[in-house]
C-alpha cells in the first residue's frame, strides 16, 4: 500500500467562513431594523427599498442562505476532506461554488429591496437567480460526489450521508417549487395556482427548514462535536437510525403549515401525523449529541466553543419538541398567524443554527491559521450576551403570541367580538415588540464581538495555508459484495447507491402528497362565480406582491367562529384557482385581507395607504407614498402577463387581452371618479395639479398611478362569493 | 383528536387497503433499520465512529491536547 501525500484545501474553508460572518452581520442588522419598524413604523418613510415588506424577505434570505448557507459550505468543505482523506475534487468547482453563491447573495440583496419577488417564502428570488442557484448547487454536488469517489477512506461517516441527503433534497425542492413562466427578465408567475401552489410552497418551505437548516447542521454536529470533545459520538447506531428516519419522515410534514386552510383535509392530516412522528428521530439526534459530551462536561465549563454547542443542541431539542406540538390541529389553531411562530423559528435560527455556526467559527478559524483564539473571555462574553439575547427575543414573542390568540378569539356575552377592532390586539403587544428588539440587539452585539475577536485572531496569525496530509491509497475492491460482507457495509462504501436510496426515501412522501393534489380535480372545488382578475386588478395584485404585503397580511380565513365573525365567510379552495402565486401568508401582524373587498370606500384605502395612521390611529403599518407619486404605472407588460396566465389555464380570451388597456382605463377612471366623492381629495388633487404645472412637470392623472391599481385589487378581494350579510 | 382523522377519507373507494399498505411500509422500514444497525460488528462501529478523531498531522495533535 503506497502512502500518498496531498494537501487539504483550507483557503476555501476560510473564505466561506468569512462570507458567513459578513452576511451574518448584514442579515441580523436587517432583522434588527425590521424589529425597530414594529415600534417606529415610518422610520424609513417614503424610501421604497427600505420598506418593511421588501426587507423582510431580505432578512430571511440573508440569514438562511447567506449566513447559514456559507457556514454549511465551510463545514462541509472542511470535514469532507478530512473524513475522506483527500483534497476536494476540483479547486475550480470549489471556487465556482464560492463566488457563484456570493454573487447570488448580492443579486438577492439588490433585487429584493427593488421589489422583484415571487412572494413565495424563502423562495422569493426571481427566475434568473433561481436558475443560478440551481447551477451553483449542482456544482457543489458534483464537487462533493467526485470527492467521495476519489476518497482514501473506505467507510462513509454518517455526517457525509447527511450532506448527500441535503444536496439531493434541496435540489429537488428548489426546482419543483420554482417552476414558473417568465413574463420578462424580472417577473414570472408560478405554474401552480391557489391551493396547489400553497401545498408545493410549504412542502418546499418546511423542507427548506429540514434540509437546509437541519440536516447539513446535523452532519456538522456529528463531525465537529466528537472532534472538539475528542471522543466518538455517543451511539453510532443511533445516528444511523436518526438519519434514515429523519429524512423519511421530514418530507411529509409540510402541510402542517396549512392546517384549517382550504387544503384538502387528508393532506392536512398526513402533515400532522408525520410531524408528530418527527419528534422521535429529532430527539434521538439531540440526545445523541448531548450524550457525546458524557465525561467531558468539565470541558464545557471552560471551553466557550462547547458552551455554544450545548446551547445549540438544546435549542434543536426545544424547536423540534415545539414543532410537533404546533402541528397538532388544536395547538395550531392557537399559534398559527401569531408571533408564537416567529418565536419558534428564532429558537431554531438563533440557538441551533446561530450558536453552532459561532462554535464552528471560533474553533475552525484559529485552527486552520495554526494559532489560538485571541480572547476566550470575549468568546465567553459572546456566549452569555447571545444566550440572553435569545431569551429576551423569544419570551416576549411567546407572550405576544398567546395575547394575540386570546384577544382574537374573545367574545362578549352577547356574541360579538370583544376586540372587534384588530388594532386593539396590536397596540396591546407593543411592549413585547420593544423587548424583542432589545433581545435582537443583544444577539447582534454578540456577533460584533465575534467579528472583533476573529479579526484580532486572524491578523496576528500567519496566512492560512493548505495543509499537508498523508494517507494510504485506497485499494479498489469488487463493486459487488465481497465474501462475508453484509449488505449495509456494502451500501456504506457505495456512495451512489446510498444517495439513490436516500432519494427514494425523500421522494415517497413528496409524491404521495403532491401528485394527488395536482392531478385529482375533485380535490379543488370549482365555483362558477369565481372569475379571473381584470387587467387593472392583476396589475394591482402584482404591486401587492412587489411591496411584500403578504409578510404581514394573510388571505385565508379559517373556519372558526371568531374568524368568520371578524373577517367574513371562511375561505374556499375554489376561490383561489386564478391566484398565481397564492398569497395566503403565514403571519397576521395586520388583519386578514381575504374579504377586504367592498368593506371600505376607495377613499378609505387611498388615505390608509398614504398614511395608515390617519385612518387607523396607532397602526404599525408603514405608508406607501411612492405609489401615489406623479408617475405612470408601468403597464408595458400587462398583455404579456395575461398571455402567460392564459397559457397557465386562466380563461382570458384573446379579445380580453387585445382590449386589456381599454378595460383597464375604464376601471381606473371609475376609481378616480369614486375618489372625487371626497372633497378633501378633490382639493389636494387640484393643488397637486397646479404644483405640477408650476414645476413644469407633466401631470399624471390618479387613474394612471399605481395606487389606483392597488385599490382595484384590494376592492376585489374575496368578493366573488361574498355572501350578503343580514345584520 | 382521532375524530379529525377518522372519517374524512371514507368516501374513497378501496380505501381499506391503504392503512394496511401504510402499516406494511412503515413496519418494514423501521424493522429494516433496526436489523441494519444491530447486525453491525462492534469493532466496525467503533472504527467508523472514530473517523472524525483521526489526526491528520502534528498541528492537530497539538491543538487537541490544548483543548
Amino acid at each position: 500500500m503506497e502512502v500518498q501525500q496531498f494537501y487539504y484545501d483550507n483557503k476555501i474553508v476560510k473564505k466561506f467562513l468569512y462570507a458567513a460572518i459578513l452576511f451574518g452581520v448584514v442579515g441580523m442588522l436587517v432583522g434588527l431594523l425590521l424589529a425597530v419598524m414594529f415600534i417606529f413604523p415610518n422610520i424609513t418613510d417614503n424610501i421604497p427599498w427600505l420598506s418593511f415588506g421588501r426587507l423582510r424577505p431580505l432578512h430571511t434570505n440573508a440569514v438562511i442562505f447567506a449566513f447559514v448557507g456559507n457556514t454549511i459550505f465551510a463545514g462541509v468543505y472542511y470535514s469532507l476532506q478530512r473524513l475522506l482523506k483527500t483534497r476536494m475534487y476540483s479547486d475550480f468547482l470549489s471556487n465556482i461554488n464560492f463566488w457563484g453563491w456570493q454573487l447570488i447573495i448580492v443579486a438577492a440583496a439588490i433585487t429584493l429591496p427593488l421589489g422583484y419577488t415571487s412572494s413565495k417564502e424563502y423562495a422569493e428570488l426571481e427566475w434568473p437567480i433561481d436558475i443560478a442557484i440551481a447551477v451553483v448547487w449542482v456544482v457543489f454536488g458534483i464537487n462533493m460526489i467526485m470527492t467521495i469517489l476519489n476518497r482514501r477512506e473506505r467507510h462513509l461517516y454518517v455526517a457525509i450521508w447527511f450532506y448527500l441527503a441535503t444536496f439531493v433534497t434541496v435540489a429537488v425542492l428548489h426546482i419543483f417549487n420554482n417552476i414558473e413562466l417568465p413574463v420578462n427578465m424580472w417577473k414570472s408567475y408560478s405554474v401552480y395556482a391557489g391551493v396547489q401552489d400553497a401545498l408545493v410552497q410549504w412542502w418546499y418551505g418546511h423542507n427548506a427548514v429540514a434540509f437546509f437548516l437541519t440536516t447539513p447542521f446535523l452532519g456538522l454536529m456529528y463531525y465537529f462535536l466528537p472532534k472538539i470533545a475528542n471522543r466518538p459520538v455517543y451511539s453510532y447506531r443511533l445516528s444511523i437510525i436518526h438519519f434514515w428516519s429523519l429524512i423519511f419522515l421530514y418530507i411529509w410534514a409540510g402541510p402542517h403549515h396549512l392546517l384549517y386552510t382550504s387544503l384538502p383535509e387528508w393532506a392536512q392530516n398526513l402533515g400532522v401525523v408525520f410531524s408528530v412522528m418527527l419528534l422521535a428521530p429529532s430527539w434521538g439526534g439531540m440526545i445523541n449529541g448531548l450524550l457525546t459530551l458524557r465525561g467531558a462536561w468539565d470541558k464545557v465549563r471552560t471551553e466557550p466553543v462547547l458552551k455554544f454547542f450545548v446551547v445549540a443542541i438544546t435549542g434543536y431539542g426545544m424547536a423540534t419538541f415545539e414543532g410537533p406540538m404546533l402541528s397538532f390541529k388544536n395547538v395550531n389553531a392557537i399559534a398559527h398567524y401569531t408571533d408564537w411562530i416567529v418565536a419558534h423559528v428564532h429558537v431554531g435560527a438563533l440557538a441551533w443554527n446561530g450558536f453552532m455556526a459561532f462554535a464552528v467559527m471560533y474553533w475552525l478559524l484559529p485552527r486552520i491559521a495554526k494559532t489560538e483564539l485571541y480572547s476566550k473571555k470575549l468568546a465567553n462574553f459572546h456566549f452569555w450576551i447571545g444566550t440572553l439575547g435569545i431569551i429576551l427575543y423569544t419570551i416576549p414573542l411567546y407572550v405576544a403570541g398567546f395575547s394575540q390568540h386570546m384577544m382574537w378569539k374573545q367574545f362578549n356575552p352577547d356574541g360579538t367580538l370583544k376586540y372587534g377592532n384588530f388594532l386593539e390586539t396590536v397596540t396591546a403587544i407593543m411592549p413585547m415588540y420593544a423587548m424583542r428588539a432589545i433581545g435582537g440587539s443583544l444577539y447582534l452585539i454578540g456577533i460584533l464581538v465575534l467579528v472583533y475577536n476573529i479579526y484580532k485572531t486572524m491578523t496576528a496569525a500567519p496566512q492560512v495555508e493548505d495543509e499537508l496530509a498523508e494517507a494510504p491509497e485506497l485499494i479498489r475492491i469488487s463493486p459487488t459484495r465481497v465474501k462475508g460482507e453484509r449488505f449495509h457495509a456494502w451500501l456504506e462504501r457505495k456512495p451512489i447507491q446510498l444517495t439513490i436510496l436516500a432519494t427514494i426515501a425523500i421522494l415517497i412522501g413528496g409524491i404521495v402528497q403532491i401528485v394527488p393534489t395536482l392531478v385529482v380535480d375533485s380535490n379543488i372545488q370549482t365555483i362558477s362565480s369565481v372569475k379571473p382578475y381584470t387587467p387593472l386588478e392583476l396589475e394591482g395584485r402584482d404591486l401587492y406582491i412587489r411591496e411584500g404585503c403578504v409578510g404581514c397580511h394573510s388571505q385565508m380565513i379559517r373556519p372558526f367562529r371568531s374568524e368568520v365573525e371578524r373577517y367574513g365567510e371562511y375561505s374556499k379552495s375554489g376561490e383561489y384557482v386564478y391566484d398565481y402565486p397564492f398569497l395566503w401568508g403565514s403571519k397576521r401582524t395586520g388583519p386578514d385581507l381575504h374579504r377586504l373587498g367592498a368593506k371600505y370606500s376607495d377613499n378609505w384605502h387611498f388615505n390608509h395607504m398614504y398614511d395608515p395612521q390617519s385612518t387607523s390611529p396607532g397602526s404599525i403599518m408603514p405608508g406607501y407614498k411612492w405609489m401615489f407619486d406623479n408617475k405612470e404605472m408601468n403597464i408595458a407588460d400587462t398583455e404579456n402577463k395575461m398571455r402567460v396566465l392564459q397559457k397557465l389555464g386562466v380563461p382570458y380570451t384573446d379579445e380580453d387581452i387585445a382590449n386589456a388597456k381599454a378595460i383597464m382605463k375604464q376601471q381606473a377612471q371609475q376609481i378616480e371618479d369614486n375618489l372625487k366623492n371626497d372633497p378633501d381629495f378633490v382639493k389636494s388633487y387640484e393643488a397637486s395639479k397646479k404644483a405640477a404645472q408650476a414645476n413644469g412637470e407633466k401631470f399624471v392623472p390618479m387613474s394612471d398611478r399605481e395606487i389606483t391599481a392597488l385599490i382595484a385589487y384590494l376592492q376585489r378581494l374575496g368578493t366573488d362569493i361574498k355572501v350578503k350579510e343580514n345584520k | 383528536m382521532l375524530k379529525f382523522i377518522k372519517h374524512n377519507m371514507e368516501t374513497i373507494s378501496g380505501i381499506e387497503i391503504y392503512p394496511i399498505i401504510a402499516l406494511l411500509i412503515f413496519f418494514l422500514f423501521f424493522t429494516g433499520l433496526i436489523v441494519w444497525v444491530f447486525t453491525y460488528k462492534k469493532s466496525v462501529i467503533n472504527e467508523i465512529s472514530r473517523l472524525p478523531l483521526q489526526n491528520d498531522n502534528e498541528n492537530e495533535n497539538q491543538t487537541n491536547t490544548n483543548l
